[in-house]
């Protein structure tokens, strides 16, 4: 992929007339109730969440959340979370777990938000409960990269039994800013970094990680919310489909064999190589 | 004149002594080994290797390395200022004498068994990649099985940039593997020291059942740097470091390195005793030794670990 591809994907995952969290919700889901606060500390308007209707199959659904005037975009802090906004997640993932409902994720975030309150809340400590409970979170977790797929504070709302990418999201382990800046100190280097990591879904659908990749109108996503909208209906209807086709549904659900099964997925992920001798 | 050759003095101190990364006052060598490279007059702790960690707290003669033959590659085909990222491995393998930045093994600290997996900041500063997702996730499951409580003595500056999306996945993976273990029964100590931060911290680092932290590490999921850039505000004294965590509730104890062997003995013979319950046998997992390649496999399983997640349901 050449610099220019790679670029024009990060330029429109970040497009701020892309459809959000709430847009996604507002078209796939029907009933939706808002939760908020972490019932710790605060409500982090960077992570929204709820209960919802899909297909009349009720969900829970989490994601980050940007705004579009300057003015919001502030207020929802680009869509960076703090620790509040992980333990908000955290909290309605389990209502999710005890009422049986399966768990939607869309994930949408520069990164986890880098600041001294967010320090001082246990940022580190959030995004890791948030990993280590979800791996054994009983119900089935779907999540859907809908735009910006950034570094831990993505992955923390990110371990699911099923991950689709759209089309023009990118999914990367640290930003292509954050790349350049730090292996080459010239954070305009963005653009090579965005390559050299392989961020875009294609390239995390080949690597393994990604399970499938949600189609946009041409000239991307926010050119046709209601056509982007039905397509991430039908995927994660897809998705939860073919759950409960391996390991049930509701009361029928085989807890076990899907909790094995997301464990593995992440137990397997790596390349490493494999010196037998010097193992011993 | 004088000041010069004085200043010079300063700047070049012979092998007899050291200069303290933290007051920049000279320390006697040998007074500075004996204090486990502490300063004894401002008490900074300086970095240590993995080995120097490991001959500091093992018991003479017990470590047994486990592992050593998992190695990095190269998976994205990464490059930077032309220098391909499987060149600057063997660069880096050759000249710190590791295979990769973390060390896992076992020993006996005091003669309580243990399990350890030690960070070396002097490869590529400790970031995590898949060799040490692999190298925590097999260490979680070995202990699962022998009972060896898990001591984690972390450093690092984060993920892996050069291995992409696998290194941030190795979050998940040492995430659960860790979460395994502790199905087990088996206690996980974690040892933060300088520096700690990035995907570690918000992995497997802050996971311990017991937090402990060496004093004046920095510790944090974002670096200092970037948090000032982004939000143009100074950090105050002391933010990031193990006071300011203690405060804020994230570790268990600040202890001094000098102190450090007894805790962890203390430790792993109270928590020891927490297995000695009907053991939980596991299968040490045909993915022990799969040569992983990054695939999900929707395989069903069949193996005891799920039968054992059966049993448990109420």
């Amino acid at each position: 992929m050449t610099e220019e591809d790679a670029w024009s994907i990060v330029k429109r995952a970040r497009d701020t007339n892309r459809p959000f969290t709430l847009d996604y919700i507002g078209i796939v889901f029907s009933e939706f109730f808002e939760l908020h606060g972490d019932h710790l500390f605060g409500d982090d308007p960077a992570i929204v969440g709820g209960i919802a209707s899909l297909d009349g199959r009720i969900v829970a659904v989490v994601g980050h959340q940007k705004g579009r005037t300057t003015q919001e975009r502030l207020a929802r802090r680009f869509g960076m979370a703090r620790p509040e906004g992980y333990r908000k997640a955290l909290r309605i993932m389990r209502q999710a777990e005890k009422f049986g409902f399966p768990v939607i994720t869309f994930i949408d975030t520069p990164g986890a938000d880098p600041s001294i309150e967010a320090e001082e809340r246990g940022q580190a400590w959030a995004i890791a409960e948030n990993l280590a409970d979800m791996v054994e979170l009983r119900v089935p977790i779907v999540a859907v990269v809908i735009g910006e797929g950034g570094s831990g504070g993505a992955l923390a709302i990110g371990v699911a039994d099923r991950l689709l990418m759209l089309e023009n999201a990118t999914y990367s382990v640290v930003s292509p800013e954050g790349c350049a800046s730090i292996l080459w100190n010239d954070a305009a280097l963005a653009p090579q970094a965005a390559v050299a990591m392989k961020i875009t879904a294609k390239d995390v659908k080949e690597a393994g990680i990604a399970d499938g990749i949600v189609p946009e109108p041409a000239g991307g996503a926010h050119h046709d919310y209601a056509q982007t909208g039905a397509a991430v209906h039908d995927a994660l209807v897809a998705a939860l489909d073919e759950i409960d086709t391996s390991y049930g549904r509701d009361t029928d659900l085989d807890v076990a064999a899907l909790l094995e099964a997301r464990y593995q997925k992440y137990r397997r992920v790596g390349v490493v190589i494999e010196d037998p001798i010097a193992n011993r | 004149m004088i000041q010069n050759i004085f200043h010079r003095h300063r700047q070049a101190p012979d092998d007899l002594w050291v200069q303290c990364g933290g007051c920049r006052e000279l320390i006697y060598r040998g007074e500075f080994q004996n204090n486990l490279q502490t300063c004894p007059k401002c008490g900074h702790h300086a970095r240590l290797s993995a080995n120097e960690r490991i001959a500091m707290l093992a018991d003479e003669g017990t470590w047994t390395e486990e592992d050593a033959g998992l190695l990095p590659s190269d998976p994205l085909g990464f490059i930077s200022l032309d220098q391909r990222y499987a060149d600057k491995l063997t660069e880096t393998q050759n000249k710190t004498g590791l295979g990769e930045a973390m060390l896992t093994g076992s020993a006996t600290i005091e003669a309580q068994p243990a399990r350890l997996a030690v960070c070396d900041f002097s490869f590529f500063g400790a970031s995590m990649g898949s060799v040490m997702g692999e190298k925590i996730a097999r260490a979680a499951e070995r202990s699962s099985e022998d009972h060896r409580a898990l001591v984690m003595i972390t450093s690092s500056g984060g993920a892996r940039m050069h291995e992409g999306i696998y290194s941030l996945m190795q979050m998940a993976k040492t995430s659960a593997a860790l979460a395994q273990m502790g199905k087990a029964r088996v206690a996980c100590i974690s040892v933060l020291t300088d520096p700690t931060t990035g995907g570690v911290t918000a992995s497997f680092a802050s996971l311990g059942d017991v937090i402990l932290a060496e004093p004046g590490a920095l510790i944090g999921f974002a670096g200092p740097r970037v948090i000032e850039q982004t939000t143009k505000q100074k950090l105050p004294p002391g933010a990031q470091r193990p006071e300011f965590l203690l405060k804020h509730g994230m570790i268990d104890a600040i202890v001094h390195r000098r102190e450090l062997r007894a805790t962890l003995a203390k430790l792993l013979r109270i928590y020891g005793a927490a297995v000695s319950g009907p053991s939980a046998k596991r299968r040490r997992g045909a993915s022990m030794a799969r040569r992983t390649n990054g695939r999900a496999s929707e395989k069903s399983p069949s193996n005891e670990r799920s039968k054992e997640r059966r049993s448990r349901e109420p």
